[in-house]
């Protein structure tokens, strides 16, 4: 019975890309594929229910690391994704698997360690420079080792600094930020960190914000609906609904307070409409 | 006060002031890993009965198999899952994937040859004399099987317990099946996970409190049925 009523109540107009009021989606499920750290941080836990209720959509959240998020996007098994590593993501627009692709906002990455900072790199401007000098001196670095995105980046900037990481200092930790953080202050080592989640694990580390500021160590997080052309079986009206709700004014509003209560600074920058370039500091 | 402390402080807190997403994870929990169990034990009982009394080729083989699969990592286990749960993947049609039933499936596959293994050590190790007893009594097929199983009950019991022991408390097919979708697929062992993740340690303390609670007030519950029914008998 249920399901005859359902079926008698139809959208007013489904092929309008949903201006005015929400009409009843067609498929409610839609599967947003995204990191660990985005959801650790608390973000989604705000702008989700505000999604939902605005265009009655039902999101599953899938907290994977970036590296098996874009490998479900590949499959076709998200209907959008919101990810952090642009270099890998690129390959999946240019592949035409990710469509709609749009900035959102960025955070940083700090390189943390313990206060009395044995491989001196404090205020050091240069993390490329910053991690010649903890490898130089064999100081513990502990590295997310899990692909993720955020272990991604470390790798790029240890290629950057032409260093090959290895030896007993340099230890992978295989878990997420929150779980390295941790054994990084346990061990009393380095670690490349966002800034997201250094905030709201700080009371319980021992480990100090190093490096910071440099261009390198930004954090940007782009949303993208994997193609229905592609994957038939995609909700492709719930994840471009999504995508149009991240990168609106609103919800952009909402991304720049989030945090400032709490830790008394933004954890994210909003970045609707701008280009990847002109985020370069 | 250390973090157990506190853990334990928090644990009293959210039980008593029904924190209403608490009290949502854990009848999730209980409706999940309870389901499974049912499930293992509508599959388990009846083949581990049957591998118990009946002789055949290969006979050996197959409880060897069954036993290998007591010990079945759920990591793996939640990892096929979800390969044929998958949109694209063989079932995928069933469009069960980061649902409640995906983490029922992944746990009754985790239970199953847990209450079998224990079922056939349960009626093996009847005294074999019953069987002839029950049979020179000239039962019926089905009357036979009625008091087999009436005689293991204390077996029986353990291998519900078993099983539900091994579902409730398992994480890695549950976070993958289910996804940890919060207000959905979200249950004690994946939100304990995700809180120390988050860096809250005495919430997944009390997370981890509260589980144990359950668990054993459910455990405490089979052992009273088990013991009473071996005064009665």
């Amino acid at each position: 019975m249920a399901v005859l009523a359902a079926g008698c109540i139809k959208p007013k107009k489904t092929t309008s890309s949903g201006e005015g009021q929400a009409p009843a989606p067609k498929v409610k499920d839609v599967i947003l594929v995204t990191t660990t750290s985005a959801v650790d941080s608390g973000l989604l836990d705000v702008l989700i229910p505000v999604f939902e209720k605005k265009t009655g959509y039902n999101v599953k959240t899938v907290a994977v690391g970036t590296g098996q998020a874009l490998a479900i996007g590949e499959k076709g098994e998200a209907d959008v994704l919101l990810v952090h590593t642009p270099k890998d993501e690129q390959k999946l627009v240019d592949s035409g698997v990710g469509i709609n692709y749009q900035l959102v906002m960025h955070n940083d990455f700090l390189l943390v360690g313990p206060k009395n900072d044995p491989a001196q790199v404090k205020g050091l401007k240069n993390c490329a420079l910053a991690l010649q000098k903890v490898a130089q001196k064999k100081c513990i670095f502990v590295s997310r080792g899990d692909g993720s995105g955020t272990h991604k980046k470390e790798k790029s900037v240890w290629k950057k600094a032409g260093v090959t990481p290895g030896g007993k200092w340099y230890q992978e930790s295989g878990t997420g930020m929150g779980q390295t953080l941790q054994i990084a202050s346990e061990k009393q080592g380095y670690t490349l960190t966002d800034r997201a989640t250094f905030l709201a694990q700080k009371q319980n580390l021992k480990l100090v914000p190093l490096v910071e500021g440099d261009a390198v160590l930004l954090n940007v997080y782009h949303v993208m609906q994997v193609n229905p052309k592609k994957f038939s079986k995609v909700n492709a009206e719930g994840a471009k609904a999504f995508v149009k709700f991240m990168v609106a004014p609103e919800t952009q509003r909402m991304i720049g307070e989030f945090g400032k209560e709490k830790f008394g600074q933004s954890l994210f920058i909003p970045d609707a409409g701008k280009k990847m370039s002109d985020l370069a500091v | 006060m250390g973090i157990i402390g506190q853990g334990l402080i928090e644990a009293l807190r959210l039980i008593f002031t029904f924190d209403s997403e608490v009290l949502n994870i854990t009848l999730r929990t209980l409706q999940v890993s309870g389901t499974a169990t049912l499930i293992s034990v509508f599959i388990g009982v009846p083949v581990g009965t049957l591998l118990a009394l009946k002789t055949f080729i290969g006979r050996q083989a197959v409880v060897s198999l069954v036993n290998f699969g007591m010990g079945l990592p759920p990591v793996v286990v939640g990892l096929i899952t979800w390969l044929l749960l998958t949109r694209y993947g063989p079932l995928g049609f069933l469009g069960l994937l980061y649902n409640p039933l995906a983490m029922v499936i992944a746990q009754a596959i985790i239970a199953s040859p847990i209450v079998m293994g224990f079922t056939i050590a349960a009626i093996q190790s009847l005294n074999p004399k019953i069987r002839l007893q029950i049979m020179a009594l000239g039962a019926s097929r089905f009357q036979f099987l009625f008091l087999i199983l009436k005689e293991a009950r204390l077996g029986l019991l353990a291998a519900v317990i078993a099983g539900f022991g091994g579902v409730i408390s398992e994480v890695g097919a549950s976070m993958m099946v289910g996804g940890n979708v919060r207000g959905e697929t979200r249950v004690l062992t994946t939100a304990i996970v995700l809180e120390v993740s988050k860096g809250n340690f005495e919430i997944a303390t009390a997370l981890s409190i509260i589980l144990l609670l359950i668990s054993f007030i459910i455990v405490a519950v089979l052992t009273n049925l088990q013991q009473k029914g071996k005064l009665l008998a």
